[in-house]
């Protein structure tokens, strides 16, 4: 005899139900969070760098949190913006989960806050499970790194509101081909809108915060990616898990 | 790598269900193996977490248990025209029909606990009976 208990239970259950829960949170208190990913080096900071000053210029109270695995440095970038800015670090870590962030916004949040952008650990893979309690999440990929960015991590791209190209004017001297990028983008995300963009030239910037404040005026986002209709379990929801014997 | 917050969940998960599985005597029953839906497009290496579930299982009442991983392949339909399609990996979600987006995609993004197995639990003495 052998006891066999069918649990049927999502494994980021917590996470997710603490992302719900934060996310009911902050929107109470008249606060949406815009979720970045990237790779490393993609030109996320200098992007929100001039998101943030925009941001401040038009007078729309925004704050921002940035995530690495260590350094202060991008916190000391997105600084110069004018917008309250937290540095988190990560030690070691290759994400973060909706409980982190909410320990981190305790104490820290400015009130009014309309806008938080979190400028996840740069890392295409791992963010891509956690919801952070987002709004908008927001993919990006810079011309650099090849049309086929999406197909190679197909959740990050998969499962975005907006996706953003960074460097832009790097296009040409890399070949960058934008109409091979974009049928890649809608192989995994059918009907996303994808803004391309320079933060050194200036190129696009803005087109974040005036998604990510439309999302926040609407009560959330105007994609709904096909990716996140899945089933995250099979099981119908128990009372209890429902244990049995089977004798082998 | 974040296989191993995945496996450290699925730890604290099944140790949770040993206390509701326990009989009124006995001690928590330990898992002999643990079953996981992995869906094809849930982004978790199942080679990566095996490795890591060994090492959450130390100094638990998992130690030794196997991590059994189902893979779920992905799947999509396009309502408009009844069909449904293999996604594959890299997922194409554009309806080989119509050409058109999915309306849905209906598996592939599982990530959870189908079900433990238990070895019988030594029968341990009750305060009373010390």
């Amino acid at each position: 005899m052998c006891r066999v208990t069918e649990l049927q239970q999502a494994v980021l259950a917590k996470n997710d139900r603490s992302a719900d829960d934060l996310r009911a949170r902050l929107t109470a208190r008249g606060t949406s969070v815009v979720n970045l990913l990237s790779s490393p080096g993609s030109g996320k900071t200098a992007l929100l760098e001039a998101e943030l000053k925009l941001a401040c210029e038009r007078g729309v109270p925004v704050a921002a949190l940035t995530a690495d695995l260590a350094t202060e440095n991008d916190a000391t970038r997105l600084a110069r913006s004018g917008a309250p800015v937290k540095q988190v670090l990560t030690d070691g870590l290759c994400h973060l989960e909706a409980d982190m962030l909410e320990g981190h916004l305790d104490g820290w949040l400015p009130d009014p806050t309309r806008l938080l952008f979190v400028e996840n650990v740069g890392n295409l893979v791992c963010p891509a499970s956690y919801d952070l309690g987002e709004m908008l999440r927001v993919a990006l990929a810079s011309v650099t790194e090849g049309e086929d960015k999406p197909l190679k991590y197909p959740s990050a791209f998969g499962l975005a509101h907006l996706v953003v190209v960074t460097k832009a004017d790097l296009a040409e001297a890399v070949e960058f081909d934008g109409e091979t990028f974009l049928a890649n983008v809608r192989q995994v995300n059918p009907g996303v809108e994808v803004v391309f963009t320079s933060a050194r030239r200036g190129q696009g910037v803005g087109e974040i915060l005036d998604r990510a404040l439309a999302a926040h005026e609407a009560g959330g986002p105007a994609h709904h990616p096909v990716m996140a209709t899945a089933p995250q379990t099979h099981g119908h929801h128990h009372g209890s898990p429902h244990v049995h014997a089977h004798s082998h | 790598m974040h296989e191993m917050s995945i496996a450290l969940a699925v730890v604290g998960q099944v140790e949770s269900a040993a206390q509701a599985a326990r009989r009124s005597d006995d001690a928590a029953p330990t898992a002999r193996s643990v079953t996981l839906r992995v869906g094809e497009l849930a982004g978790v290496v199942p080679e990566s977490l095996r490795f890591c579930f060994e090492l959450a299982c130390a100094d638990t009442l998992l130690v030794g248990a196997e991590l059994r991983c189902e893979t779920v392949p992905g799947r999509a339909r396009c309502t408009p025209c009844d069909a449904g399609w293999a996604t594959g990996l890299p997922p194409d979600l554009t309806c080989p029909r119509c050409g058109g987006g999915a309306s849905e995609l209906t598996a592939g993004r599982e990530l959870e606990i189908a079900e433990v197995r238990w070895a019988e639990p030594a029968r341990v003495p009750t305060p009373e009976e010390d």
